[in-house]
């Protein structure tokens, strides 16, 4: 079998790269590697996964620099004798080895709005249209990675603005209900403010991590940026507004 | 000798497992009121729930008028061999339409029929087009949508939190706790609580070659049956017929069964459809028996019978695994599932963008144009805790199971897209029973102090053993022995091998040592959750050795057929002085009307 | 003799608008240790290099001729004008120093300026923010466009009205190139100028702030005929959008080049082939 070099980070924040030698094939993944790292030469190297499918969201990591799924990068990538470095994200606090605090995304999610439905039907049944949905069904394919959140700069390189930012994870999930058919409430104005869609300067890093393949700056950033902007800064609707013709939505 | 600090937590409802289970029970119990935590052993959201793709059946009615809980109650009871605790499956048809309503209330986003109204697929086993879904990731829906839920209702979830042992009140013979360890640090963490419920998902890790996660380890089963409870049908252990089976590190990774309910079609290396030549006399009736009558029913069950593609999951296993064993297998022994042929390119990206990707991304296949390869991977555990089916409450007071963890439901075979309802349908359930015997309930129980120090002893042996068995090896040990003496095809001689290999892990489990300390350390955590394991894999062999019969998810090649007084009986388990005891129950009487569902066909 | 330290450019640009750029303190340093500036191995540094020398060569390149040239080199030769001078805007009141591209080019310039695409280009190739993903971004704080200057890029929805009208006046532009004293006829230079309105439209239309304005705002599109019509309109849109960069690089090139081939022409260093014959 073919050998790679790993440059794992080990401990903590004091911790260190350390170099193992692991062999591999070629129908293999990253994580394989790590698990067969893990098996044999490190049986405590702390690894978070769990679907091995690219569906849950656990494995993320950095490859050689790079934010990404360790279950979704393959082995045949790579040739026999190259250096591959995996290291945990590095937005979030280091717990151990490739495991890290991912905890404040957990508090994002409980201050973000929450989905208020209209009232049902007569018939106790909710409608929608396959098309009004379709929107909202790329915001659902999120697998809770936070690549996105990990590669932002906006706190990657600025820790100091987690208070004032939810992050692109977030920025989906708000889209996801204010978008929503059957949203009643959260469409208000101001239910955009105060989550810092205007720290995101939009250089699209999370769209290009993204392994769920979700365009979230194109679809969900950027036209909530224009809902806010309809309410605060478009001349045409502010005059609209002042003479009661049309409303905003 | 507990010099270990614990922390210490009370809450009115414990939910352990936060799937779509244990999320919807938690939901529940903190709508009436009580004060509710779910600990779960992943980060939050990342349950195995996640994994399900098809969907989830409800007799909606949306998709075919005809359908009604009737019809979705006759299939789930007739899928799973009778063996079926019959209230529940009538339950389960009877609450499954309002739970998925609910999920949409939730902000669940269903693929919608041109009417606007929910969408329902095929599956196998189902007579009507009945699941409700989501392209092909049902299951990240439902538990997104719930972990929202949760989260806005202000649920506590405690994270990452591995629960050791269930706590009993020697007095009354209640459950009063829970003891574990935070994954992260490995400090101890003590639950007192009036209700527990457990939601801990399946057993599948103790296969070499499974769809199931490292969650997968039945710390449910093993917890409860080691606090007294009865377990259920633990024989019984549904191989799905459609794993991946190459390259060898996605081995065993799920492929829905959503792409025969689009139109693929399973075919051997003769390009056969040879699902027609596996046609059991108990679907005959209502089975194409040609590949135009199959083709035709695609498009209208009317025209048609169902296609012998969409058996029940153990017909598809068994007969994939006999095509295999027959010489007539793909390159990486499986057999080919083809929908390139079938459908067109946008159509199939549109269903199965997840298998596309899947697909693509793993194994290197354009499924729009190359057949996939796939084979039978441990897929279910329809066994588990013996549950009341009104209030999914075990034999032990104050202990509730749901979802996966609990039996009865499915039989001897689980149909596809039953799994996601029962777990909203008795999750909620769960919730409420275990709401109201907490609301009963005054005072917390006692916390037996000796019975913390001698798990906290037991739970630390892994440091102290130095030098002894690496609990990965054993694991693999475990895996490798299931997997050819109590897998898909079992007899008496091998399931007691198996018997005698468990005896033999467990004195190797005496000695297992972990390296490093309590920091984060997975060797340490499987280590504990190895015995879980193979307390699970026990009662399986056991239940296994007593049913001298073939029958849905259990194949004996020594008795290829059902046994008429075996069909009458559910195998109970009981832990007993550490002996597993094995007992067979007459399964309960179903009410006339339902009985007269089986007979005008 | 002082050492100039090559990111000392970037540390006055930075300054320019307000960001402060700081060297990280030591004990962030060690932290951050493990990854340095980055720890990709790729070539990261290409596109963003690329993107800023060619947004580079551009501004260059209309700054010189149609604000400081202007009069002083011809931008109109037979049926064809230079697009930066569309529509012409030229009296004698004004002094010959001042080009009459500027009357116009704020439009365009504001359009392109706060253009999601290009905000996301300019960020990454100068004001390095970050340069590449998961690379280190220099200035050691931030906020982004939630306060003055940056916080003006919210004028794009105004910018998106003044450049819609540009729309027609260039397509009108195009269609002027095919007729010549009288006479209807075709040369590169039409099918030049045409090309430009074309990409200017794809441009234009496939904006962002456009797709919002035509349907991105609605949560439903089935609840009326006009909501379906809309959603038509926004899903044409949307396509256009989901390939916003090719549109602003085509259209960015073609614009300067059009320019460069009426100055060429006018100059008489090139000849243009057409139905007319010779202009002079």
């Amino acid at each position: 079998m073919p050998i790679v070099e790993l440059k794992v980070w080990r401990g903590g924040d004091d911790g260190e790269y350390q170099t193992f030698h692991v062999e591999y094939d070629e129908g293999e993944v990253i994580l394989d590697v790590v698990h067969r790292l893990q098996s044999t030469q490190a049986q405590d190297l702390a690894v978070r996964w769990n679907c091995k499918a690219g569906k849950c969201g656990s494995c993320s990591a950095e490859v050689n620099g790079k934010p990404s799924l360790m279950c979704m990068t393959r082995m045949i990538n790579f040739t026999s004798g190259d250096v591959i470095a995996i290291s945990p994200m590095k937005t979030f606090p280091l717990i151990k080895d490739l495991v890290t605090d991912v905890a404040w995304n957990y508090e994002n999610a409980r201050k973000v709005p929450h989905f208020k439905p209209k009232e049902r039907d007569a018939d106790g049944k909710h409608r929608m249209m396959q098309i009004d949905i379709e929107r909202g069904q790329e915001f659902h394919q999120c697998i809770e990675c936070y690549l996105c959140q990990n590669v932002c700069h906006v706190i990657r390189d600025h820790p100091e603005n987690k208070e004032n930012f939810v992050g692109p994870r977030f920025f989906i999930q708000m889209a996801q209900v204010n978008m929503h058919p059957l949203e009643s409430v959260s469409q208000k104005p101001d239910a955009l403010e105060g989550y810092g869609l205007d720290y995101c300067n939009i250089t699209k890093c999370c769209t290009d991590v993204c392994p769920a393949g979700i365009k979230i700056t194109d679809n969900a950033i950027i036209p909530l940026k224009e809902r806010l902007i309809d309410d605060k800064f478009d001349p045409l609707r502010w005059l609209g507004r002042k003479i009661k013709i049309g409303n905003s939505k | 000798m507990t010099d270990f600090e614990i922390e210490e937590h009370e809450y009115d409802v414990l939910v352990i497992g936060a799937g779509g289970a244990g999320l919807r029970a938690a939901i529940e119990s903190m709508a009436l009121g009580c004060k509710t935590a779910v600990v779960c052993k992943s980060l939050f959201g990342k349950a195995h729930t996640v994994m399900a793709e098809g969907g989830m059946a409800a007799a909606m009615g949306n998709v075919y008028s005809e359908d009604n809980w009737k019809v979705h109650f006759r299939d789930t009871m007739r899928g799973g061999k009778m063996l079926n605790n019959w209230r529940m499956a009538q339950i389960h048809a009877q609450e499954a339409p309002d739970r998925v309503l609910e999920l949409e209330e939730y902000g669940a986003l269903f693929d919608r029929t041109e009417d606007g109204l929910i969408l329902q697929r095929d599956f196998g086993g189902h007579k009507y087009a009945r699941l409700a879904h989501v392209g092909d990731s049902t299951g990240l829906e439902m538990i997104r949508t719930e972990q929202q839920k949760a989260a806005s209702l202000g649920v506590k979830v405690f994270a990452e939190c591995t629960i050791n042992r269930l706590i009993l009140d020697k007095e009354s013979n209640s459950i009063s706790g829970a003891i574990g360890y935070w994954r992260e640090k490995g400090n101890l963490i003590l639950f007192k609580a009036k209700s527990i419920i457990l939601a801990t998902g399946g057993l599948g890790k103790m296969y070499a070659i499974t769809s199931n996660s490292w969650e997968g380890t039945g710390d449910g089963h093993a917890m409860a049956m080691m606090a007294g409870a009865e377990m259920v049908d633990m024989e019984f252990v549904q191989f799905h017929p459609t794993g991946m089976v190459w390259p060898p590190s996605v081995k065993g990774i799920l492929v829905t069964e959503g792409v025969r309910g689009d139109g693929g079609t399973l075919r051997n290396s003769t390009q056969e459809r040879f699902m027609f030549n596996y046609i059991p006399e108990m679907f005959a009736a209502e089975t194409a028996s040609s590949e135009e009558e199959a083709d035709a029913w695609y498009d209208d069950h009317n025209l048609g019978r169902r296609t012998p593609d969409l058996l029940p999951r153990d017909e598809v296993a068994r007969a994939i695994n006999s095509e295999v064993k027959a010489g007539r297998g793909s390159p990486h022994g499986g057999v080919f599932l083809d929908i390139a042929t079938r459908r067109s390119s946008e159509y199939i990206q549109k269903r199965l963008p997840s298998m596309y990707h899947q697909f693509m991304q793993l194994a290197g296949v354009d499924i729009t144009s190359e057949p996939m390869e796939v084979g039978p991977t441990c897929h279910y555990a329809m066994g588990g805790i013996k549950v009341d089916a009104e209030t999914e409450a075990s034999s032990v007071s104050g202990l509730f199971a749901a979802g996966e963890v609990a039996g009865g439901l499915h039989g001897a075979n689980r149909l596809g897209g039953n799994s996601l309802s029962d777990l909203v349908v008795f999750g909620r359930r769960a919730g409420k029973g275990a709401a109201e015997f907490a609301k009963g309930k005054n005072e917390f129980s006692t916390i037996d102090k000796e019975f913390i120090d001698t798990t906290i002893n037991n739970m630390m042996k892994p440091f102290e053993n130095e030098g002894g068995q690496n609990p990965y090896a054993i694991h693999k040990e475990l895996q490798d022995s299931m997997q050819s003496l109590a897998g898909i095809i079992r007899t008496e001689d091998e399931l007691i091998q198996m018997l005698n290999k468990i005896g033999e892990l467990k004195e190797k489990m005496k000695t297992v040592s972990v390296d490093g300390n309590r920091w984060f350390n997975p060797g340490w955590h499987l280590a504990l959750d190895l015995e879980f394991m193979i307390a699970n894999a026990e009662c399986l062999v056991r239940a296994a050795i007593e049913r001298k019969e073939s029958r849905g998810g259990h194949t004996r090649d020594d008795y290829p057929n059902t046994s008429p007084e075996l069909s009458k009986v559910n195998f109970i388990l009981k832990q007993i002085d550490d002996e597993i005891q094995v007992e067979a129950k007459p399964l309960d009487e179903m009410p006339e009307e339902l009985k007269q569902l089986f007979e005008d066909n | 003799m002082k050492v100039i330290n090559k990111n000392q450019f970037i540390i006055t640009y930075f300054n320019l608008y307000g960001v402060k750029l700081v060297t990280q303190s030591t004990q962030e340093e060690s932290l951050l240790n493990r990854y340095g500036k980055t720890l990709r191995t790729d070539r990261w540094w290409f596109e963003p290099l690329l993107v800023g020398i060619g947004l580079f060569l551009f501004i260059m390149y209309s700054t010189v001729s149609a604000a400081i040239l202007g009069n002083y080199w011809s931008y109109e030769i037979g049926p064809y004008l230079s697009p930066f001078f569309e529509p012409l805007f030229y009296t004698d009141v004004i002094p010959k120093w001042v080009s009459p591209a500027i009357f116009i080019l704020w439009a365009p310039l504001s359009f392109r300026m706060t253009c999601y695409y290009y905000r996301r280009a300019y960020y990454r190739s100068y004001f390095l923010s970050p340069p590449a993903c998961a690379v280190r971004e220099p200035a050691n704080s931030y906020a982004g466009e939630s306060t003055v200057p940056l916080i003006v890029q919210n004028i794009h929805r105004f910018a998106m009205y003044g450049a819609l009208i540009f729309v027609p006046i260039l397509w009108n532009g195009a269609i002027r190139s095919f007729y010549w004293e009288g006479e209807i006829g075709i040369g590169v230079g039409s099918l030049i100028l045409t090309l430009n309105a074309f990409l200017l439209s794809g441009y234009t239309l496939g904006c962002h702030s456009f797709r919002h304005l035509v349907g991105g705002g609605l949560n439903s599109f089935t609840g009326s005929k006009y909501q379906v019509i809309r959603k038509k309109v926004w899903d044409m849109v949307s396509s256009l959008n989901a390939h916003h960069k090719k549109w602003a690089w085509s259209s960015l090139i073609i614009v300067g080049f059009s320019d460069l081939y009426v100055h060429m022409v006018a100059a008489e260093w090139i000849v243009d082939f057409n139905t007319w014959g010779s202009f002079f």
